[in-house]
């Protein structure tokens, strides 16, 4: 028997179970989380009574299929929530649960690790009260909270509209929605995005309904500023006619679409490459997800695909997992599977022209802003260490003499934006700035933990 | 092709090369230092940032001592500060055998005049109330001091910059040719140093270049595994040793602990790899939590590992060459060079100036390898298993 | 600047949750949750930040809520760190924004 372990119980590592258990094995998955369902179909905490099908709109049936489909299996396989993987060596997965330390090996590896919000600081951003986009919608899925009574949704992403309408339909003031994208540039990218008519115009219909209750609805902003002194009191903005613009507000979700969660693909010796249209180093697969022996990626972990997307790459990645490993024989799934998930991540590549990382704007920010918020490195002191004689133009090297992403999150925050800066400031292109190289433990570990080993 | 004429071609931008070009820059020496990647990035860059006087190899006191002096006017010199703190360095022994071990260091160090403080438990428990009573004694030098290694090499080679020394980055060696005494440094870039002296401190990279001179030595590479702390209050303030080489561990102002233990681990100087094992971790966190009985709820949130040149014997390869006059050695620091880094620079400036140092270095000849040499008691504890020399670093 | 940390809560309930009380201390101060909240939906339901920034004292209130940015944790009493956004509640956790005395 083969241990097939899955990371992630989000739609791509449900998805991979499912596959894996159909075909009678007993894969073992493996998450952080307590609730299974990722972050776009997380569940609610017990006892929230939340209607998560009406919040979910006209996804609600593929929410609560996916649900289903995994409550069937959930008994059947090795399910172990609330467990932290913090490195991965020689087909070993290094665990952490409730602060007890304990290896797993692994015959075949399913990474599921999902993605966060990409974020473009802006000044005030570290306020109490900005959250990340996806965050402001945990908070209402998972916990049953608004982020604030008034709330600015900034960024740029269609995720922006969508957690807006969710808001408003439980009851929160949605003082504006603001894109830095110009409606121009979404009109150009239009093309590519008829390839999914559905998602376009469900779009759509969320920005009509905000705009016919009144919501302003902005696009080609630059948000200026984020106010207050210990807590958020309004947001300001330049609009694309460039007036200044000031919405009051206690709080901003903020968001400029998502990045994938690469580190354990990388640990696992995923090969990581620059994606010129997402402005992102993403992992290299194939078209079935495999990125190394006995290595396999599914989900926006892989590459930013959506919830849709996810669920096809999970099950296509099982299904290559168990041919590769003689369980299966590949067949016309698989293919269906890979032409799916091909046309869906194809669509996003759309959506990231439609809805652009503002490079621009990040390389014109103020010296004075916060880039890394846990090493409280400013834009500035990029620079500076840049300008000096001898100084760094690799953004390892820049991390070295700042400590911008050496902190908690390791640049999970601030990589993105560190890397324009690093770029725009050397006058090179995003690849040439190079990549923050990870390192285990991919979360911080308590010292502890190495006391407590199963 | 570009053709450069100097005095002193350097060759490995490291710590070694950049106080030794500042040295010689001062003596109003042209200088050229060529790097294959940039500036400080191997060992010199990624070390723990220990300045330990305490527990050295005795025939290395008076390079050490006369480093410290200059370590002590790092601001002066260079005009920054690199984190520099003086706040001592304490050994701890765990057992009887350990205590002999640290009384004997210490003893050693007095003879060169280092004030050392004899620790019992109840003077321990006065002065860090929050170090485990495991420990059976303890030697603490106040004259110790850290770094931050990633800052000092850069702002010393700026610092060399600033008195007209040349620094060539992304370029590498490929030949050295000699004649006539003078030599032709020849590199991938296509440029060409013609030199008096060279100056070989290309660290873990050193001995293909020893070897184009018929010489060499026993050097392999090797990580040391360090580890980093989230932020926390600040309360360590000298940096702590266990004799026992478990753990080695000290807490800069702005909260971080960092810490590294031994043994350490291969490394890979052809891929430019040094991975940190996660039994390692491990390890090295269980050794802290047991000096440190407070510290089990602190977090570490990164590992890191660099590629440093070992020799058999522990001690550096330091001076002229046996087989080329003008061509001079710095390399196979042993995991500590960090501390003899200024007073080595020093030190082959004057030699190349003045043609002698008033500080003894015959224990670093490369001389010594030309006959088998014993393999340290150091070097069998640092290490997982003895390994070999390894040829393929080039 | 150290700024004080609002003391308005900066979480909106909006949907209704059953459950246990479960009695917890914040600097010292009973404060009630309810069993399934997250530490920091507890916390920011009842005032504006959960900690200070090490550097310069500014209050945090956590930023992705996911479990990635690590920015939301909060102080136990006995010295531990929790992550407020993926750490359930539970009765007696005695939570602070001080930072504890760590020597004995």
């Amino acid at each position: 028997m083969a241990d097939i372990v899955i990371i992630g119980d989000g739609p791509a590592g449900m998805n991979a179970a499912a596959v894996v258990h159909a075909h009678g094995h007993r894969p073992i998955l493996i998450t952080e989380s307590r609730q299974a369902g990722g972050q776009g179909y997380r569940r609610p905490s017990p006892g929230l009574e939340l209607d998560m099908p009406s919040l979910m709109g006209s996804e609600a049936g593929k929410y609560l299929a996916l649900h289903a489909r995994f409550e069937a299996i959930r008994s059947a396989i090795d399910y172990r929530q609330n467990t932290l993987v913090w490195n991965i060596e020689n087909r070993t997965l290094h665990l952490l649960r409730d602060g007890v330390a304990s290896t797993q090996s692994f015959d075949a590896l399913i990474l599921a690790t999902g993605a966060m919000d990409r974020i473009a600081p802006v000044p005030g951003w570290t306020l109490p009260g900005v959250f990340t986009l996806g965050g402001a919608q945990v908070a209402l899925k998972d916990q049953g909270c608004f982020i604030g009574r008034r709330v600015a949704f900034v960024g740029s992403s269609p995720l922006l509209a969508l957690a807006a309408q969710q808001y408003r339909k439980l009851g929160a003031d949605v003082v504006v929605i603001a894109d830095t994208t110009p409606l121009l540039d979404k009109v150009a990218a239009l093309p590519s995005l008829a390839n999914s008519p559905r998602t376009l115009l469900r779009g759509l219909a969320y920005l009509g309904g905000a705009w016919r209750a009144g919501v302003p609805v902005l696009n080609g902003v630059t948000a200026l500023a984020i106010e207050g002194d210990d807590h958020v009191i309004a947001i300001t903005l330049k609009d694309s006619g460039n007036r200044d613009r000031r919405f009051a507000c206690d709080a901003v979700a903020l968001g400029y679409g998502l990045k994938p969660e690469t580190q354990l693909a990388e640990l696992a010796g995923a090969t990581l490459v620059y994606d010129e249209t997402f402005r992102l180093w993403l992992p290299r697969t194939d078209a079935y997800g495999r990125a190394g022996p006995g290595l396999y990626l599914a989900g926006d972990g892989a590459a930013i695909g959506g919830a849709d997307a996810a669920e096809a790459s999970g099950a296509l990645a099982a299904h290559a997992a168990l041919a590769d490993l003689g369980f299966a024989e590949p067949g016309a799934t698989m293919l269906g599977l890979r032409r799916r998930v091909g046309r869906l991540r194809a669509f996003q590549q759309g959506l990231a022209r439609a809805f652009a990382w503002p490079v621009a704007q990040i390389g014109a920010l103020a010296d004075s802003v916060t880039l890394c918020r846990c090493e409280n490195v400013s834009v500035g002191d990029v620079r500076r260490a840049m300008d000096q004689e001898l100084g760094p133009v690799e953004i390892n090297r820049v991390k070295a003499m700042t400590r911008c992403g050496m902190g908690r999150c390791q640049g999970r925050v601030c990589g993105p934006s560190l890397q324009e800066i690093v770029a725009g400031h050397a006058g090179i292109a995003g690849a040439a700035a190079g990549r923050l190289r990870v390192q285990a433990p991919v979360k911080p570990i308590a010292l502890a933990a190495a006391d407590a080993i199963s | 092709m570009s053709r450069l004429t100097v005095d002193v071609a350097i060759i490995g931008g490291g710590l070694i090369g950049a106080w030794s070009a500042y040295f010689l820059a001062r003596r109003d020496k042209r200088v050229v230092i060529i790097e294959k990647g940039v500036v400080g990035a191997q060992s010199s860059g990624t070390n723990f940032g220990n300045l330990r006087l305490q527990g050295r190899f005795p025939g290395q006191y008076p390079l050490s001592l006369r480093s410290q002096a200059l370590w002590e006017q790092l601001e002066d010199l260079i005009g920054d500060r690199c984190e520099f703190e003086q706040t001592g360095h304490l050994y701890l022994s765990f057992d009887q055998k350990e205590r002999e071990k640290i009384e004997a260091y210490a003893a050693v160090s007095e003879t060169y005049g280092l004030t050392i403080d004899h620790l019992e438990p109840s003077d321990l428990r006065r002065r860090w109330p929050w170090l485990s009573e495991r420990v059976v004694a303890a030697t603490f030098s106040a004259r110790d001091a850290t770094a931050n290694p990633r800052l000092v090499t850069p702002a010393v080679a700026r610092a060399a910059k600033g008195l007209g020394v040349t620094v060539i980055e992304h370029c590498r060696v490929t030949e050295i040719g000699s004649g006539g005494g003078a030599f032709t440094v020849k590199t991938d870039t296509g440029t060409e140093i013609d030199c008096g002296q060279v100056i070989n401190a290309a660290g873990a990279w050193a001995l293909a270049i020893a070897e184009q001179f018929g010489e060499t030595a026993p050097l392999f590479p090797a990580g040391p595994p360090q580890f980093v702390t989230e932020p926390y209050p600040y309360f360590i303030e000298p940096s702590i040793q266990a004799v026992d080489g478990s753990v080695i561990f000290r807490q800069i102002p702005r909260g971080n602990i960092i810490l590294a233990g031994y043994p350490r681990t291969a490394a890979d100087p052809v891929a430019n790899r040094a991975p940190v094992p996660a039994a390692k971790t491990l390890s090295a966190m269980q050794s802290l939590a047991k000096v440190v009985p407070a510290l089990a709820n602190c977090h570490v949130i990164r590992v890191w590992s660099g590629i440093e040149g070992y020799l058999p014997d522990m001690v550096p390869v330091i001076g002229p060459s046996r087989t080329t006059p003008g061509l001079f050695h710095a390399f196979g620091f042993c995991g500590h060079g960090f501390q003899i880094g200024p007073g080595v620079g020093l030190c082959l400036s004057e030699m190349i100036v003045d043609g002698e140092t008033a500080t003894p270095l015959e224990p670093f000849s490369i001389a010594r390898f030309e006959n088998p040499v014993e393999t340290d008691e150091k070097f069998r504890r640092e290490f997982d298993s003895e390994p070999a020399p390894d040829r393929s670093a080039s | 600047m150290t700024r004080s940390g609002s003391a308005e809560a900066q979480f909106i309930r909006a949907v209704p949750r059953r459950g246990a009380s479960v009695p917890l201390t914040l600097d010292g101060q009973a404060i009630m949750a309810t069993e399934g909240e997250s530490v920091l939906a507890a916390l920011l339901s009842q005032r504006g930040f959960l900690r200070r920034l090490e550097f310069g004292g500014e209050p945090r209130a956590g930023f992705c809520l996911m479990g990635a940015c690590q920015d939301c944790w909060v102080w136990t009493e006995t010295g531990g760190r929790l992550r407020a956004c993926t750490t359930p509640v539970a009765a007696g956790m005695a939570l602070s924004t001080a930072t504890p005395a760590l020597r004995p």
